[in-house]
């Protein structure tokens, strides 16, 4: 085992990751939302025979096709980042983590592929109904794709449905069902993709309102804010229940995840949600890291004790319960305890490999019987064999103030969401939206705050994660390649520097795009 | 009941499949490779460019596909490959990631960099994804240079990280014959695909030139390899063993194969012909069949009859086979049921394919469609 770390090179490869994990989820959301949203309006065109939406449809589809390329292109790096930048991970957990992926190519990415060439170039080289279920198999497509993707993240966050195997030192399948459904991975299917069709929604809604208050396209933007806010009202409520099953479930398994989302430190019960709040240092730390307390807030009483378990007296963990303990009839195992546990694991594995390298059969007959084919071991130190490679307790803690801001952003930004749809269904129904000035100022700059709450969700799920790249199994010093950290140093500034570049063509192509707005029926089709 | 060893040969077949695949599809950066060279004037270009552009994301997604596949099924080649020959795969990955969005953005107005520059995205990405991937392959014969330790990390002999499988006469060869190969479906495609005379027959042209390296640097490739040593699984002590003539054995030894890599030649060899002496438009048929069975049957020489698909050429000990590579039975088998779906799959693209291709790429449509790139 590799028993001293590079800290550079572990921050800089979670770094290039993040990096393209960011700029990936740029585009994404909007993919697998506006697909949607076009296959609708075209579904609209082709019942209606009204050229008016397919001149809608067409126009939404300049801008999906913009949107969708780099969103493929950044996506290959991701891909293949797993084995550039995490080779060590790639071996341990590929036996699981490789099939999601597998079949992400073969059931989605084909698909997506294939129909979104008919769905740009085939209006006039196929019937209309063709393509019409080929616009609408590119967003089956998409969120096809996001469904597996999401699972093998959902694995990384709860991993289930695996064994150890010692002699391939890995983690094995043995239930392809339980990896998929996860009750990680069902939560955060649904969560994610309908955030996604949120965002796209408030895309849809900030451009027509653009329309609006710049007095053009009167007819296409009222259609589309009519289609949006629906499709946003009702995306945006299933992302508010999605998401409070999702903090349930992440309460059971990542507690001190949990815990960091909420900066709650210390247990109790009757333990209250905070709705907004500003942290501030306090002064006192748990081991290297500073406590963070409240500057301000506002907190629901009672509602965090509610949401984990029903009832106001459900005692809520904090940060220094999980990592110190705690010995009453609550039993929640210190993360010294899980060190020693996941140590002796690691012991007895490299007892093992040494006994399958000199080939001293007797010794590996035991240690398997005594160990290996032992539930209770596996059970009790497997589980943590994670823990073998944290340095001290207070390790296992994440960046609490990230954790805290991201997930507070996301939620109230949720809820500004809602109302906003709320007001333009509203608004809509009275047939004076485009009166309201003010409103179709504020959707046009919720397009941006819509980016922000999407970026945060996946940053309170990865950096909340901390310090695991795989939760208790597998810490990300562990997971890192054997390159050197210039190497990769090297190939963040060029991938800083390429997604940024094509960023701003992307933004400068989809502004001009949006100006010029849509064809009219003089223009070629 | 199904074997673990069929699973690992099946699952074999099926990333040589899509290796062949995703060679037959580098037509497009074949094409691409030629976008300044081929055209004689700016509608050919723009004609060129749409006629590879809608097949992009083909090429694109059987690269996902590939990875994704070689993931799940032999997930210690994808740790040791990608995590060691770092640079070799960063520089393909780069190719790919300005070659998805030169397509979208080369013609759209307030495009920031202008035309030429995502052209020449193309052009790289044209030259230097078949190239590199080509060479990246070479390395399953030739070996690189690795060792894992016994928890499988990867330990990389130079601090090249793959780059110096460029300094291998073999690897280049292999890299360039995929290029020229890449470069003859590309100009097949286009005298298939787009209806303009003028195009046609500067592709004529320059097929002869592209066809013959082609076979220049594919059979000092094959004729180095049939002569070369490579390392063989024993299955006992020691596990890996040199083999001399190793890859002419593997063909000796699997008649069925060198048929298959027979045919796929002639195949090629037919398509190129019918183009030059027959001025046929059907050639891609023929080459881009024979390109799939050729590679398949590569990759079968690769990995099967107990070769050592990715050799350690400073600790055999660690080269990679099917066998110590390979995910689990279960995964395996998992993925097996996953793979019945193909079929399918592939015949939706055939359809799809055939609904758009129905009518050629003129000069016109250039002046009448609005989605161009």
């Amino acid at each position: 085992m590799i028993e001293h770390f590079d800290m550079s090179l572990v921050d800089w490869s979670r770094a290039q990751f993040a990096l393209t994990a960011i700029y990936h989820w740029i585009f994404v959301p909007l993919t697998l939302g506006l697909s949607f949203l076009i296959a609708i309006m075209e579904t609209i065109y082709v019942r209606t025979g009204n050229e008016e939406w397919k001149r809608l449809t067409r126009f939404w589809m300049t801008l999906f096709g913009i949107n969708f390329a780099i969103g493929i292109a950044t996506g290959i790096i991701l891909e293949f980042e797993f084995g550039t930048n995490w080779s060590n991970y790639s071996w341990f957990v590929g036996d699981i983590f490789g099939t999601p992926l597998a079949i992400e190519g073969i059931l989605a990415f084909f698909l997506e592929s294939t129909f979104v060439a008919v769905m740009f170039f085939g209006w006039n080289k196929v019937s209309k109904k063709f393509h019409l279920t080929s616009t609408w198999l590119v967003a089956v497509g998409a969120n096809l794709s996001a469904l597996w993707i999401l699972v093998a993240n959902a694995w990384m966050q709860n991993p289930v449905g695996m064994t150890f195997n010692p002699d391939t030192a890995r983690n094995e399948m043995v239930s392809f069902w339980a990896v998929l459904f996860n009750p990680v991975a069902v939560d955060k299917f649904l969560h994610t993709i309908f955030s996604g069709f949120l965002l796209a929604s408030i895309f849809v809604l900030g451009i027509s309102a653009w329309f609006l208050l710049k007095k053009r396209e009167g007819w296409i933007a009222k259609r589309s804010i009519l289609i949006a806010a629906i499709f946003g009202l009702i995306s945006s409520l299933t992302v508010v229940f999605t998401g409070d099953n999702s903090a349930k479930t992440i309460s059971s398994v990542q507690p001190v995840k949990f815990a960091a989302m909420e900066a709650h430190y210390y247990g109790s019960e009757n333990v209250g949600l905070t709705a907004f709040g500003v942290l501030k240092r306090s002064g006192k730390k748990i081991g290297d890291k500073e406590i963070m307390d409240f500057a301000f807030r506002i907190r629901i009483p009672g509602f965090l004790s509610i949401m984990t378990g029903g009832d106001k007296n459900t005692y809520v963990p904090g940060i220094e319960d999980l990592v110190y303990g705690k010995e009453d009839s609550r039993q929640i195992l210190s993360v010294a305890d899980k060190i020693r546990q996941g140590v002796f694991a690691r012991d007895v594995l490299n007892h093992y490999k040494k006994a399958i390298m000199v080939n001293d059969t007797g010794q590996i007959r035991v240690i398997k019987n005594e160990y290996f084919q032992d539930k209770k071991f596996l059970n009790e130190n497997f589980r943590y064999f994670g823990y073998a490679s944290l340095m001290k307790p207070e390790d296992a803690v994440p960046n609490v103030a990230l954790s805290f801001y991201s997930f507070h952003l996301m939620v109230i930004l949720g809820f500004f969401f809602i109302l906003l749809f709320i007001v333009s269904v509203f608004l809509l129904m009275k047939g004076s939206i485009a009166k309201h000035r003010w409103f179709l100022w504020i959707a046009l700059l919720s397009i941006p705050l819509a980016y922000i709450a999407s970026e945060a969700g996946w940053v309170l799920a990865e950096a909340g994660r901390q310090p695991w790249i795989i939760q208790d199994l597998m810490p990300v010093t562990r997971a890192v390649s054997q390159i050197s950290a210039s190497s990769v140093m090297t190939t963040f500034i060029l991938f800083a520097i390429l997604f940024t570049a094509l960023l701003i063509a992307e933004v400068s192509i989809m502004l001009r795009q949006i100006n010029t707005g849509p064809k009219h029926s003089e223009d070629k089709l | 009941m199904i074997s673990y060893v069929f699973l690992q040969h099946y699952w074999w077949m099926i990333i040589s499949l899509l290796a062949g695949l995703l060679v037959f599809l580098m037509f497009v950066q074949g094409g691409q490779s030629m976008i300044f060279s081929l055209p004689g004037n700016e509608t050919q270009k723009k004609m060129i460019v749409n006629a590879m552009g809608r097949k992009w994301e083909f090429t694109f997604t059987t690269l996902v596909t590939f990875g994704g596949a070689f993931f799940a099924s032999f997930p210690l080649f994808y740790a040791t490959s990608f995590g060691g020959a770092y640079w070799v795969w960063i520089a393909i990955l780069f190719s790919f990631l300005i070659q998805a969005v030169a397509y979208e953005y080369r013609s759209k107005p307030a495009n920031v960099f202008g035309q030429k520059t995502f052209d020449i995205f193309l052009l790289l990405n044209g030259a230097l994804g078949p190239f590199l991937i080509g060479t990246a392959v070479a390395t399953f014969f030739t070996g690189s240079n690795f060792s894992l330790d016994y928890m499988n990390s990867v330990k990389w002999g130079t601090g090249w990280h793959g780059l110096e499988a460029l300094l291998d006469t073999r690897n280049i060869a292999l890299g360039l014959a995929v290029l020229f190969l890449a470069r003859t479906n590309g100009l097949l495609y286009i005298l298939n695909t787009v209806d303009d005379n003028d195009l046609s027959a500067r592709s004529v042209k320059r097929l002869v030139l592209n066809a013959v390296c082609f076979l220049v640097f594919f059979l000092f490739f094959l004729i180095t390899l049939m002569l070369s040593a490579g390392l063989t699984f024993t299955g006992g002590t020691p596990g890996i063993v040199v083999e001399h003539y190793k890859y002419l054995h593997n063909f000796l030894h699997m008649p069925a194969v060198f048929i298959i890599f027979l045919a796929g030649v002639i195949a090629v060899l037919t398509g190129i012909g019918i183009t030059i002496f027959k001025g046929s438009r059907k050639g891609i048929w023929y080459t881009g069949a024979g390109t799939i069975v050729t590679v398949f049957a590569l990759f079968l020489v690769a990995g099967f009859n107990n070769s050592t698909f990715y050799p350690s050429v400073s600790n055999f000990g660690s080269s990679l086979t099917i066998y110590n590579a390979s995910s689990s039975y279960f995964t395996l088998k998992t993925m097996m049921y996953v793979s019945f779906i193909i079929p399918f799959v592939a015949a939706y693209i055939w359809y799809a394919w055939k609904e758009i291709n129905k009518k050629k790429i003129t000069s016109e449509e250039m002046n009448e469609v609005d989605h161009l790139y």
